[in-house]
């Protein structure tokens, strides 16, 4: 692209666009959520620093017969594998484990 | 002025991601945290003011930008000088017909600790003594984090930093941190507050009020950095949390003028606790723990007679 | 400049200082949001809009900000969000705003700044000289250099023009002499009715910071895409130049009054020409007259634009002289000449390939007055020394030991 494409003053219009850069492979750990133990607190999701924690609205029944309306899921394209939400999880659901590529 | 009135808990707050992932901030920056609280309480109607720092250098990061509402970005020690051109330019085209006069757009500031309690500083009293209808955020990680970890006006007593290492003679940062809220609350201003993402909704709660008041408020927030204090990634809401519990960080506002802890400790655990997880403090011998230690204590019995009663308790582990 | 009678627009008569007339053309070009910072001898100006303000003539805020940083900074952030904006400075204010004129004009606003110039400390002194405005010129500002109080108000109009062109946005400088302009008065015009001076400066969409069309602002660029965006600054800033002549053409027809890149009196059949800036072009006129009756014949030059520079207008008015003589009003320290605007004219003129004999003279620095006989002298003094003039550098004029021969 040259000069004459580019906006004016470095500006960049298109907002959030950096989802186009995944950061997921900067990760060494990776959480994974056991589903069966979460009990939908919103914690991991309240203190992550990437916002990578989603809400789906996918209903979950446990093998104990317990149906949650929605669920939890990493998005692996740009977690970062900090640790926090594993750290902070009350219930120990979420695990690291060692990123294999 | 936010879509939301009202948070009780995180239930209350909007799912949708106003801030991108994708950004370069380190693993385990719980800026990313302050950040996408912030603006799930401002919502869409907010502009943002980013003096430089960490933020501003991994958000933005041409051509891609994380931010999904209008950011602008000038100078390391102006911040504050934008955003009151930013609102005074607002309010007239209004007056003038130049742009929708019934819509409120929050303005919001967001700086480091350098851009704050040092090089902004100025800036920063200039636009509170104006009275603009503009929320400060600070968040701190007590060091020129962007730079490489130098120490700030910031820095807490005996911290290392690159430039205050702990060596034969010079113990780390040598004066205790600058009470910077206090200072601001000194101009007078509607709301003052501090903060701590280990405590997210209490933080909420005050950038809700901080967007609610007609003028100035400012939102103090601890942000722990993994980088800068030394500590595993995982533990950076671990260590705010010690901060409250120990403290070392104390939660409060003052709503004008009126003096609140809004986080209380019945019982607090001494500091090493809270120095000890953090490899900025590792060389500290028992003599310098302790003389953190009678800081707090002194500190804390100045918030609580502030306060009228006893919000923090005696130390107890 | 010269005056038609007869004009499109009814303007009426006043006399005002160079500092007010900056003042009545912000009232007329309807600006948004003023902020400055006191400093002699720009003071007058945000004063006037003070007042102005105050008694409902002009629809604006001043926002009173702590310093010329501040000053700078917060009309940068009016103008992102779309405000028409202006602040004024002079000497030390202009200094400390430095990191924020390379930003402004970096991010592309179309700020409009006065500056009523002054020499700069240590020692300390508030008399003009161009000090100032020199160590400014590459920061990618516009810059105009008026003479005259009338000159400052069409410039300050002629600026909105240019710097909110589509084509252009970048940021403007109308410069003029403090104290010598600022606080002497004048005659001048004004349009009657300020309506025929908005029809001029229509307001233009650009990007703005904007809830609806959320935009990001001053990011962060690697080496893969900065010089491209500087790049552009280079571009807009030689499109400035065409930009510029059509505006003139504008304040021709509306307002009557004729300006050039480059004025000249006497130039025509001149073997040697006199070029200087700024207000002590009338004393130059004068010794002009004056060396014209001793039967030299000597014509004058005024740079009126000095960013972008104009190259080929000098190019034009120089081709038939034998020798040019620049005066400057700064001092470039360590410079092979070290008149600046002299440095930049020999520049220009061996790109266009012309080599007159030039002498660069320095005067009035610090306020020291420059005399129409001052003038005399140094043409004299220039013819004197022929091509050894430039050998020397620049002649440092009425330095008191300071020998040329």
């Amino acid at each position: 692209m040259s000069w004459r494409e580019l906006p004016i003053g470095g500006i960049i219009l298109e907002a959030g666009n950096s989802v186009k850069r995944k950061t997921g492979d900067w990760r060494v750990l990776r959480p994974v959520i056991d589903q069966e133990r979460c009990v939908r607190c919103y914690i991991c999701w309240m203190y992550c620093p990437d916002g990578v924690i989603e809400i789906r609205d996918t209903p979950y029944r446990t093998k104990a017969g317990r149906i949650w309306n929605i669920t939890f899921e990493i998005d692996y394209d740009y977690c970062k594998g900090c640790g926090i939400c594993a750290q902070e999880c009350p219930v120990k659901a979420i695990e690291l484990v060692e990123e294999v590529k | 002025m936010s879509s939301i009135y009202r948070i009780r808990g995180v239930r209350d707050l909007p799912r949708e991601e106003l801030f991108a992932p994708g950004h370069g901030l380190c693993a385990g920056c719980t800026a990313g945290t302050v950040i996408r609280h912030l603006l799930k309480i401002s919502g869409r109607n907010t502009i943002v003011v980013n003096a430089t720092n960490c933020v501003e250098v991994s958000t933005t990061m041409y051509p891609y930008t994380s931010w999904r509402v209008p950011w602008i970005h000038v100078a390391f020690e102006n911040a504050a000088a934008v955003a009151s051109g930013i609102e005074t330019a607002l309010r007239v085209m209004a007056r003038k017909g130049l742009i929708d006069p019934n819509k409120r757009i929050n303005i919001v500031v967001l700086a480091g600790d350098g851009g704050t309690y040092d090089i902004g500083l100025q800036a920063l009293s200039g636009m509170l003594e104006r009275g603009h209808r503009v929320m400060y955020v600070l968040y701190d990680n007590e060091a020129y984090m962007n730079t490489g970890i130098q120490r700030s006006g910031s820095t807490p007593l005996h911290a290392w930093t690159t430039t205050t290492p702990v060596g034969k003679v010079l113990r780390g940062k040598m004066q205790p941190k600058k009470p910077i809220a206090e200072i601001v609350a000194a101009h007078r201003i509607p709301y003052v507050a501090t903060a701590n993402i280990a405590y997210p909704i209490d933080m909420d709660q005050k950038f809700l009020k901080g967007l609610q008041v007609e003028g100035p408020s400012f939102i103090h927030v601890l942000q722990p950095c993994p980088t800068g204090w030394r500590f595993d990634p995982r533990y950076g809401i671990e260590v705010g949390r010690l901060a409250v519990e120990t403290a070392m960080w104390i939660n409060w506002e003052i709503t004008m003028g009126d003096f609140k802890v809004t986080v209380r400790v019945p019982k607090r655990k001494h500091v090493k606790h809270y120095l000890r997880i953090q490899g900025r403090f590792r060389d500290l011998s028992e003599e310098e723990i302790e003389e953190i230690q009678e800081l707090i204590n002194k500190e804390v019995e100045r918030i609580n007679r502030m306060a009228g009663e006893e919000v923090i308790g005696p130390l107890a582990e | 400049m010269e005056t038609k009678l007869e004009s499109r627009v009814r303007q009426t008569r006043v006399i005002l200082n160079s500092n007010y007339a900056a003042a009545y053309a912000v009232r007329d070009a309807d600006v948004d949001v003023i902020s400055a910072y006191p400093i002699t001898p720009q003071t007058g100006v945000v004063e006037k809009l003070s007042e102005m303000i105050a008694e409902g003539e002009l629809d604006a805020e001043m926002i009173h900000v702590e310093s010329e940083h501040s000053a700078l900074s917060a009309i940068i952030g009016a103008s992102a969000v779309g405000a028409r904006v202006f602040t004024a400075t002079s000497s030390q204010g202009l200094e400390y705003m430095h990191e924020v004129l390379h930003i402004a004009s970096g991010m592309r606003l179309p700020l409009v700044m006065a500056i009523a110039t002054r020499a700069l400390s240590a020692p300390i002194s508030i008399w003009n000289d161009y000090s100032d405005l020199m160590n400014v010129r590459d920061t990618s500002w516009i810059t105009f250099i008026a003479s005259t109080a009338q000159e400052v108000y069409d410039s300050i109009i002629e600026a909105y023009m240019v710097s909110e062109d589509p084509r252009i946005l970048l940021p403007s400088i109308v410069a003029y002499d403090g104290f010598w302009m600022s606080h002497t008065y004048e005659p001048l015009y004004i349009p009657e009715d300020r309506k025929t001076v908005l029809e001029m400066l229509p307001r233009r969409p650009r990007y703005t910071l904007d809830p609806d069309n959320p935009i990001t602002m001053g990011s962060i660029v690697n080496p893969d895409w900065y010089y491209e965006i500087k790049y552009q600054q280079v571009e807009a800033m030689k499109e400035a130049y065409r930009v510029i002549r059509e505006a003139d053409a504008k304040i021709e027809e509306n307002l009557g009054r004729v300006y050039k890149p480059v004025e000249s009196y006497l130039a025509e059949d001149s073997e040697i020409l006199v070029l200087t800036y700024g207000g002590i072009y009338g004393t130059l006129q004068t010794a002009v007259d004056l060396l014209r009756s001793e039967g030299l014949k000597v014509g004058a030059l005024r740079l009126r634009l000095w960013r972008p520079f104009p190259a080929r207008d000098l190019k034009t008015l120089v081709e038939d002289a034998k020798t040019l003589i620049v005066v400057d009003r700064a001092i470039s320290y360590g410079a092979s000449i070290e008149g600046p605007v002299a440095l930049e004219t020999i520049a220009a003129l061996y790109r266009e390939g012309l080599y007159p004999t030039i002498a660069s003279f320095i005067a009035g620095i610090g306020g020291r007055p420059v005399s129409e006989d001052d003038f005399r002298d140094m043409v004299k003094k220039a013819l004197e020394l022929g091509e050894r003039a430039l050998k020397i550098g620049s002649i440092h004029w009425g330095v008191r030991g300071a020998e040329y021969e």
